[in-house]
């Protein structure tokens, strides 16, 4: 996309060009401000939120406390939407969330094999993997084979349930706790928990491999949902 | 859970692309996140329902030639909205082509290293 359309025509060499979907989302922001039904300061603060602000980190505050607190790990696995908004992330689409639990014998793999349905929320936008047709079609019909290409080789006797997201229902995965890492804080367990943790494509880190700063830096404001 | 497709056999297996990892930017364009905050803004004023929204982007995104890295993503996303203003009254393709038009000659008209306005268009007005 970014290298079909060096046109250099006449001598403008130097002039701006514009993007042909570029120029079509400009026509669409001018319109839309144009007939009040956008506010162009809104837009700037909705690409600021979702590049910045909601990412998995907020999957993860969720996960280490279902890991550290037994009671919210049961509210979470009764109503996912209550127990995450009560940590200050609700949806904006009014979707439901649904937590699935990894336990010794099944693993959880989300996928949504229409479009692009994710959890927002708590894991921010959708890596590119999981929008592509391979990933929403292979997910389904062999989901081992899809782990493989993750470098997740679970046990063969290990089932695993493979779960379609919808526009009005999201799934996360709750990873299992690494082992070693009693006595570990809130804080500590949620920089285990990676983003393909909580889709299935992973597992969370074990505490050995947790250099400084690694992940993410724990200094940023995850913000207070959106 | 989902009906098995018996197309999907001879789809090529899932490969994880390279350079993927959790710091991987989710936008690869500006005109992405501008496009993803559009939509995102018009359901919260209620111009449709996320389930509209979701309907126009799988059929979007099952037209034959998708792109299997996924790399059009947001190319079926701009789509689906210009269909969702399209049947809501909101502006039709005509005039999306000719303001987007006016943009491009705008940005011609535009030195480098200056802000792109739509003011600059020749043709305007």
């Amino acid at each position: 996309m970014t290298d079909n359309h060096h046109y250099h025509d006449h001598d403008h060499h130097h002039d701006n060009e514009l993007d042909p979907f570029a120029a079509r989302v400009k026509a669409l922001e001018t319109i839309l401000t144009e007939k009040g039904l956008i506010d162009p300061a809104a837009i700037d603060a909705i690409v600021e939120t979702y590049e910045h602000k909601v990412g998995p980190r907020n999957g993860a505050r969720v996960v280490a406390k279902a890991w550290a607190e037994p009671d919210f790990a049961e509210w979470l696995a009764r109503d996912a939407t209550a127990a995450i908004a009560s940590l200050g992330y609700t949806g904006r689409q009014g979707e439901h969330m649904q937590a699935v639990f990894n336990t010794p014998d099944t693993h959880n793999l989300v996928v949504c094999t229409l479009c692009s349905c994710y959890p927002w929320t708590v894991l921010g936008v959708p890596p590119v993997w999981y929008k592509a047709p391979p990933y929403r079609s292979q997910a389904v019909i062999n989901p081992r084979g899809v782990l493989a290409e993750f470098g997740l080789k679970l046990p063969e006797d290990t089932r695993i349930r493979v779960w379609d997201s919808t526009a009005e229902l999201r799934y996360m995965v709750v990873p299992m706790r690494p082992v070693e890492t009693e006595g570990l804080s809130e804080d500590e367990l949620a920089r285990l928990v990676t983003r393909d943790s909580m889709i299935g494509t992973g597992l969370p880190l074990r505490p050995g491999s947790l250099g400084p700063g690694a992940l993410w830096p724990p200094e940023a404001d995850p913000g207070a949902g959106i | 859970m989902s009906p098995s497709d018996p197309a999907a056999s001879s789809r090529p297996r899932f490969e994880l692309p390279p350079g993927t990892g959790p710091d991987e930017p989710v936008f690869a364009e500006p005109w992405q996140a501008q496009a993803f905050a559009l939509v995102v803004a018009l359901h919260q004023r209620g111009l449709f329902s996320w389930s509209e929204w979701a309907a126009e982007l799988s059929k979007q995104i099952a037209r034959p030639g998708a792109a299997q890295d996924g790399s059009d993503y947001y190319q079926h996303w701009l789509s689906a909205l210009e269909v969702l203003l399209s049947e809501k009254g909101v502006a039709g393709p005509d005039r999306i082509d000719a303001v987007s038009a006016s943009w491009q000659r705008a940005a011609h008209a535009t030195p480098h290293g200056q802000p792109i306005l739509l003011e600059n268009d020749p043709e305007r007005r």
